[in-house]
């Protein structure tokens, strides 16, 4: 099979231009409810709970929370806009005008992918900016932190791929938001550092994988993680090579998209 | 010549073991007008599916000009423009953005895409809808915005899954007009559709497929020589009819009828029987869909009847 790179660039230019525009367009949807929720975070958490719970980490409650209310706004929005772009496609068949085109497999992934990085970035970039009216937010290590939420929006955004390849109506692209993602990012140390947990706990959270970029994130911000930053980075590295070979063999084999 | 398309021993079995394709063969020949026909769920839309990787085989070989499927597909995509049944673009875009992006996916840069886009639309009549939001066009604007959108890229073969379905006449006529220019143009043109006059009048040869099955595959001339008797409809004064029944003809209504005429049979001699009847005939005309009656010949028993037309072959 040959792969025509002049051909796959500018279809990879193509659909990440229609990913960013289609999300763009209906920012009051994609960008501004979780620029909404965060605020309600910062406000309930940390401004009317977190001096009562005084010190996290050795930081103030607030500071400490807000890497991780950042990166869940990360996680959930690339995850949402694959999951949702690439099922509605499927769902109206608009994803047959790609389909029948020479545009490679690995092209359409990286395009849908693109996307879903783009959203993740752009809500992680407005949250991070409000946050700024409820702490005195410093960088501890500018290059984790833009190394940490781009591996972490691409791990999502390929999670988000890989269900609606397998999803079959809408509903089952809420689905795993809901059960899966939710509960591991709030039990991912979004709150609380692990060390307060008992040991029994503490062995638990880590087989939770959301665990190992929110407190690298945080590292990037405040210097301090319950993990070490190169098992984080091995960890989301891993995932992203799994899922993504995992996608791209199920598009191969026309999973979902082919009779 | 060169083939276009050429399919060898085509099966497709669903999942759930329904058989769609059972070994199909045909040939589409470069430059040529093909209908492919048959009855709802015969195997049209899944040959036309495996064509354009929509559907996965799972046996026999399709060549698209040089290239075989199964080695180089995306090389063998890039010369097909499909135009489905269904329509498939995002229904919030707008018609610009949905050619040009599919521009994009062809590896068109973006002034030549730009310029190609403006040109199909134009054709196409929707340039002034360019801005619309696609949900908004009509049934007839969307299929025209299929068309331009399978065009973009210049492809040297054309597929359309019924593209007249539900468009009023006036568009139709547009669309055909439109589909022959390409056509001499040097596009070879395959076309599914349920009006057999569109075929009758459009395609040079058919081939008509049957419960998975190809059951006739000739030139459109050879397979109307397969009529036994032509029909026309005459128009005439209106007064009671009423011809002597070897005539083999019905009533239409109160001022045409229709007449069957044997084949060879000279038209004077019918004309010479409805006169000495007192029927003044005041105008006459071919009923245009004489491939209906092939067509349900053939695919209502479809072994008898294909043996016996495929005898003749001038395609």
């Amino acid at each position: 099979m040959s792969f025509n790179k002049p051909l796959n660039w500018i279809a990879l230019k193509t659909l990440t231009t229609k990913e960013v525009v289609r999300f763009t367009r209906i920012w009051q949807q994609t960008i501004l409810p979780p620029v909404i929720t965060t605020t309600l975070y910062f406000i309930i958490f940390g401004n009317l709970i977190g001096p009562r719970i005084g010190k996290m980490g050795g930081f103030d409650y607030m500071d400490f929370i807000v890497p991780g209310l950042i990166l869940m706004a990360v996680i959930t929005n690339s995850y949402a806009n694959v999951a949702s772009s690439f099922f509605s496609a499927k769902f109206q068949s608009s994803i047959e005008e790609l389909l029948v085109t020479p545009t490679a497999n690995i092209t359409i992934l990286l395009g849908y992918i693109a996307g879903g990085v783009a959203r993740g970035i752009m809500v992680g970039v407005v949250v991070t900016l409000v946050s700024l009216f409820f702490s005195k937010l410093q960088i501890y290590n500018l290059t984790v932190l833009v190394s940490i939420i781009i591996l972490t929006s691409t791990l999502f955004a390929l999670g988000g791929f890989t269900n609606a390849l397998f999803a079959k109506k809408f509903d089952d692209i809420s689905i795993v938001p809901t059960f899966i993602l939710t509960p591991f990012t709030y039990l991912g140390g979004v709150f609380y550092s692990i060390k307060l947990l008992p040991d029994v706990w503490q062995t638990v959270s880590h087989l939770n994988p959301v665990l190992y970029m929110i407190n690298a994130f945080r590292y990037g911000f405040l210097g301090v993680s319950d993990i070490s930053l190169w098992t984080s980075y091995t960890i989301i590295i891993g995932f992203i090579i799994a899922l993504f070979l995992i996608n791209l063999r199920l598009i191969s084999t026309g999973y979902g998209l082919r009779s | 010549m060169t083939s276009a398309i050429r399919i060898r021993d085509l099966k497709k079995t669903y999942s759930d073991g329904f058989e769609a394709l059972k070994g199909i063969d045909l040939t589409v020949e470069d430059g040529d007008f093909f209908a492919l026909l048959g009855p709802n769920g015969a195997g049209k839309s899944t040959t036309i599916g495996i064509l354009c990787s929509l559907v996965n085989k799972t046996s026999g070989s399709v060549n698209i000009f040089d290239t075989d499927i199964d080695i180089d597909f995306a090389k063998a995509k890039s010369y097909l423009g499909i135009v489905p049944q269904e329509v498939n673009f995002s229904v919030f875009e707008k018609p610009w953005q949905i050619v040009q992006q599919q521009a994009g996916y062809y590896g068109l840069e973006g002034s030549v895409a730009a310029e190609r886009t403006e040109l199909y639309l134009r054709k196409l009549g929707l340039w002034e809808k360019r801005d619309s939001i696609s949900r908004t066009l009509s049934g007839g604007q969307k299929r025209r915005l299929m068309i331009a959108r399978a065009l973009i890229h210049q492809p040297r073969v054309l597929i359309l899954d019924e593209p007249t379905a539900g468009v009023d006449i006036e568009i139709r006529r547009t669309m055909w007009d439109f589909l022959k220019q390409i056509n001499e143009q040097g596009t070879t043109i395959v076309l599914t559709t349920h009006y057999l006059e569109e075929a009758e009048n459009m395609c040079r040869n058919i081939a008509i497929i049957d419960h998975g099955s190809v059951v006739h595959d000739s030139s459109m001339r050879a397979l109307l020589r397969g009529l036994k008797t032509e029909t026309y409809v005459l128009d005439v004064e209106c007064e009671a009819v009423a011809l002597a029944p070897e005539l083999h003809w019905r009533n239409r209504d109160a001022c045409s009828i229709e007449i069957d005429v044997p084949k060879g049979e000279a038209l004077n001699d019918t004309f010479s029987r409805l006169k000495q009847q007192g029927i003044k005939v005041t105008s006459m005309r071919n009923k245009s869909n004489r491939l209906e009656q092939l067509f349900l010949g053939l695919v209502d028993d479809n072994t008898s009847s294909s043996s016996e037309i495929t005898g003749e072959t001038d395609k």
